[in-house]
């Protein structure tokens, strides 16, 4: 018997998903701080878009056509990306295994179809302001899917070659949260540098 | 009978001896009675023992100079980080009297107009990033999780990763300021002066990169700074009972969130323009020079707060502490904090207000500036009554923060004042505003910190320091400093511009100069003090005992300085000012494993206990991906192949990093999977198998 009062934390889980767990304090903050990052990007198009009178200055407009299929690719890519989610809440190792896999496929085509896109801008970074901005703003979300397209690649790897843990599956979890983000950002980065050229 | 309750005493005391080596048996030993209070006191006391060597073997750093380098403690960590934001503080100061030297009188050919432009870009620079934003989150990854009662900072590696960051960009900086390609177009490099026309070779280009690196380390320590305010709270501590200092710290996070990105943005963009041929600040190819500052601004306006907040976070400890009373008006110094976080992002043009900006434009911001001065203003009376109610002691922290009321009231009034565009206008780049933001600066943050420095110095080194030197201290301090800068809010008003490396004796600004450069020497003799003080102390000093000041947060109810643990057993919190409010014999945590590093994580309104959480071991990897991340971000500045090929280490040690260790993970299985999902855990084993 002790002497002193105690609260007893032995019987507590060791992992937990969502915002109980530490690693999804970490998704929200890169989160905030990328999705504050893409407003000012968005910003600085803009800011650049209202002393000239045509837009884009002096270069055609870019063709959408690998845009979109990008679009279309990246949105269906949340269909894996829910299952591996669901997978890795329900300690689900073998599906987690197969929907990583196949949102890495996903991955890797939009990443290829990036590059084609690039061909289709119409514009070169050094040509003025605005192919610049189309540039860095496309470029960043190309660094965002090859980043988490790697961080799956490695998730993947650990989860066939072991050891798993609890915390894996958190892991798996968050990095589903995290490509929703990357869905997420792609959707208004595709309507201001394919739409808005053609709308303001 | 007496000789059979003799013979009973003498049997507990042979089994309490055996019972020594072994935990499990003095439990059991332990577990056997429960008459003799005594005893359980002195079993308590063996376990505790036991408890202390397993932490200690658990949490310490490894031997050596390989577990110096792969540290992951908060405190190692935390007191590097201050050594370091320290040692630019020196050096920054170094060059500020150089300054002084130079302007000391009128034609002065101490030092040239080239070297000059680059040793005010550098004093500028290393202060802002290397000093000022460093040093506060240095304080917090040290203090912060004493004070909310965990053992160590969220994402420890991530946090020895921002140390490394933050370190190697400075280091950067300096060689090459070293070398003469030191950076030269002032601390916001505004272009195009800073552009690839104006400022050809690689000078700006260091500089523009010394963001990318501190940038990385201020948004890492801030995700740390929220996740263990969030998540790593004594039990018991609800959001209405976190020490003041917190609230600012995470406000200040929240602040570099949204700020700094901003900043590495623009200065990538910048980089880019120099290297690679883009056009974003280029007019003549439709980019546009506002576009800088714009973006520049939108960060380095905020950044004042992000100094200023923490400053306000030290003067409400100390301050509490010293008057012997809690906080008067709590929730409003919390809430002051958050608009002050909030208004701090709308303010960022009243720096551009020589720009020729729309009317309504310059009006809003007029009006936003003014409006900052209400949270501040609600924060100082609520300080005043804390002080009025109070009984104040005057120990050498307080004095600086007594020294900080004077000054940075002035400092906020010469702001408001340049809130009105036409003071603004007609003071813009005169030595009035240099005066101004020395004020603020000073004033507002390195005044607290100082008083942070004497306030905590007790709790790191477990010494204290002298205390009638830290009066020295202060007094040479604020005498040199007001010395320094009033001078200079005259000389702006006779019309003295900024960055210039002298003047002509016509001019009439010799005495006033004079006087500053004589007030610059003071100043420096006042840090001098410092250090002096703390060397001598750090030998000699008396011995501090757990809580010299008998202050309320739960940093004091450790010894000093704490150990690697941080605390034998996590404390649970009943009140707002703890220490004063609950009994000494309040519950404590147990149940967590002292044999691999368990932390305890709690919800985030009421910190009721929720998960035992393990934190990762010590590790070498933090500091090889920031030795990647650095050789790819210099060799950028050189050619941007170094950014797609630069990228391979860099994964390549993250990957390391975040690797699980196959012997460690297998000794830890989570037994929750087994014991919660116990279908699911047999299939898992199955598919391994």
């Amino acid at each position: 018997m002790s002497a002193r009062q105690t609260v007893d934390v032995s019987g507590l889980p060791t992992f937990a998903f969502g915002h109980r767990q530490l690693t999804w304090w970490c998704t929200l903050s890169l989160i905030l701080m990328e999705g504050g990052m893409f407003v000012v990007l968005f910003g600085a198009y803009f800011f650049l878009r209202t002393p000239v009178p045509q837009w884009p200055p002096g270069v055609g407009y870019p063709q959408p056509f690998w845009g979109t299929v990008n679009l279309v690719l990246i949105l269906l890519s949340c269909v894996p990306n829910y299952f591996q989610k669901r997978a890795a809440e329900s300690l689900d190792l073998r599906g987690v295994r197969i929907w990583i896999a196949v949102l890495i496929v996903f991955a890797l085509v939009a990443t290829a179809i990036r590059f084609v896109e690039f061909g289709y801008l119409n514009c070169r970074w050094d040509q003025n302001a605005y192919g610049s901005a189309v540039w860095v703003i496309m470029g960043t979300h190309l660094l965002h899917l090859i980043t988490d397209a790697l961080d799956s690649i490695v998730l993947l790897a650990l989860m066939l070659v072991g050891p798993v843990e609890g915390k894996r599956f958190v892991d798996v979890s968050e990095n589903a949260l995290y490509w929703y983000f990357v869905v997420g950002l792609w959707v208004p980065t595709y309507v201001v540098v394919y739409w808005v050229p053609r709308w303001i | 009978m007496p000789g059979r309750k003799k013979d009973e005493r003498a049997e507990r005391a042979a089994n309490l001896e055996a019972a020594r080596n072994d935990p499990e048996a003095l439990r059991a030993y332990a577990a056997g009675f429960d008459a003799a209070r005594t005893d359980d006191v002195l079993a308590d006391d063996i376990a505790d023992e036991h408890e202390r060597a397993a932490l200690e073997k658990t949490w310490g750093d490894e031997p050596g100079f390989w577990g110096w380098l792969a540290s992951t403690n908060h405190k190692t960590v935390g007191r590097r980080f201050i050594y370091t934001a320290f040692g630019f503080f020196i050096l920054g100061g170094i060059l500020a009297v150089l300054m002084r030297v130079q302007l000391s009188r009128p034609e002065n050919n101490f030092i040239g107009p080239d070297l000059y432009n680059q040793i005010f870009t550098m004093h500028g620079t290393t202060m802002m990033f290397l000093f000022a934003v460093p040093v506060m989150e240095a304080v917090a990854v040290y203090v912060l999780p004493l004070m909310l009662g965990t053992r160590n900072i969220a994402f420890p590696r991530l946090n020895a990763f921002g140390y490394w960051m933050y370190l190697f960009g400075g280091v950067m900086l300096w060689i090459a300021f070293i070398l003469n390609v030191g950076p030269d177009a002032g601390w916001f490099a505004y272009v195009p002066l800073s552009g690839p026309e104006y400022s050809p070779g690689k000078r700006v280009d260091f500089w523009a990169q010394m963001i990318t690196f501190t940038e990385v380390s201020a948004l890492v320590v801030s995700t740390e700074i929220i996740t263990t305010f969030f998540k790593l709270r004594a039990p018991g501590m609800s959001l209405n009972r976190i020490p003041v200092f917190c609230w600012a710290m995470l406000v200040t996070a929240f602040m570099v969130f949204f700020a700094m990105p901003t900043v590495a943005l623009a200065s990538a963009c910048l980089l880019m323009d120099r290297t690679i041929g883009t056009h974003f600040y280029n007019p003549a190819e439709g980019g546009d020079p506002l576009l800088w500052q714009h973006l520049f601004w939108f960060f380095g306006h905020p950044e004042v707060y992000i100094i200023f907040i923490p400053g306000t976070g030290f003067v409400s400890t100390i301050l509490s502490t010293f008057s012997r009373r809690p906080l008067f008006g709590y929730t409003a110094v919390v809430l002051s904090l958050v608009s002050t976080g909030f208004i701090g992002f709308g303010l960022w043009v009243h720096h551009m207000f020589a720009t020729g900006l729309p009317r309504m434009g310059e009006s809003f911001f007029t009006g936003a500036t003014i409006m900052i001065a209400i949270p501040s203003g609600v924060q100082i009376f609520c300080w005043l009554a804390t002080l009025w109610g109070g009984r104040p002691k005057f120990k050498s922290p307080m004095m600086f923060v007594l020294g900080f009321f004077v000054i940075f009231v002035v400092g906020g009034m010469t702001g408001v004042m340049q809130g009105a565009v036409p003071v603004d206008l007609q003071v813009h780049d005169t030595y009035f505003v240099v005066a101004h933001f020395h004020y603020v600066l000073i004033g507002g943050a390195v005044f607290p910190l100082f008083g942070a420095f004497h306030y905590w110095f007790p709790k790191v080194t477990g010494r204290l320091l002298n205390e009638r030197l830290g009066h020295v201290t202060f007094w040479i301090m604020f005498v040199g400093f007001n010395l320094t800068f009033f001078p200079m809010h005259i000389l702006g008003l006779h019309g003295m511009p900024r960055r210039v490396y002298t003047y002509q004796p016509n001019l009439g600004w010799g005495d006033l100069n004079m006087l500053a450069t004589a007030g610059g020497v003071l100043l420096t003799l006042g840090v001098l003090a410092f250090i002096v003080n703390a060397l001598r102390s750090l030998r000699a000093g008396a011995l501090a005992g757990a809580s010299p000041w008998d202050a309320a947060t739960l940093e004091w109810a450790t010894s000093s300085p704490p150990p690697s643990y941080n605390f034998l057993y996590l404390p649970t919190v009943a009140g707002r000012d703890t220490l004063w409010e609950q009994p000494a014999d309040r519950p404590v945590v147990t149940g967590l494993r002292s044999d691999t590093r368990q932390v305890l994580v709690t919800r985030v309104l009421d910190a009721e206990p929720d998960l035992k959480v393990e934190f990762p071991d010590s590790s070498i990897w933090p500091l090889l991906a920031s030795l990647a991340t650095t050789a790819m971000f210099i060799g950028s500045i050189f050619t941007p192949w170094a950014v797609p090929v630069g990228m391979l280490p860099i994964a390549v040690t993250l990957t390391g990093w975040f690797w699980p260790k196959k012997k460690l993970a297998e000794e830890r299985p989570s037994p929750e999977i087994k014991k919660e999902h116990g279908e699911t855990w047999m299939r898992l084993k199955e598919q391994e198998g």
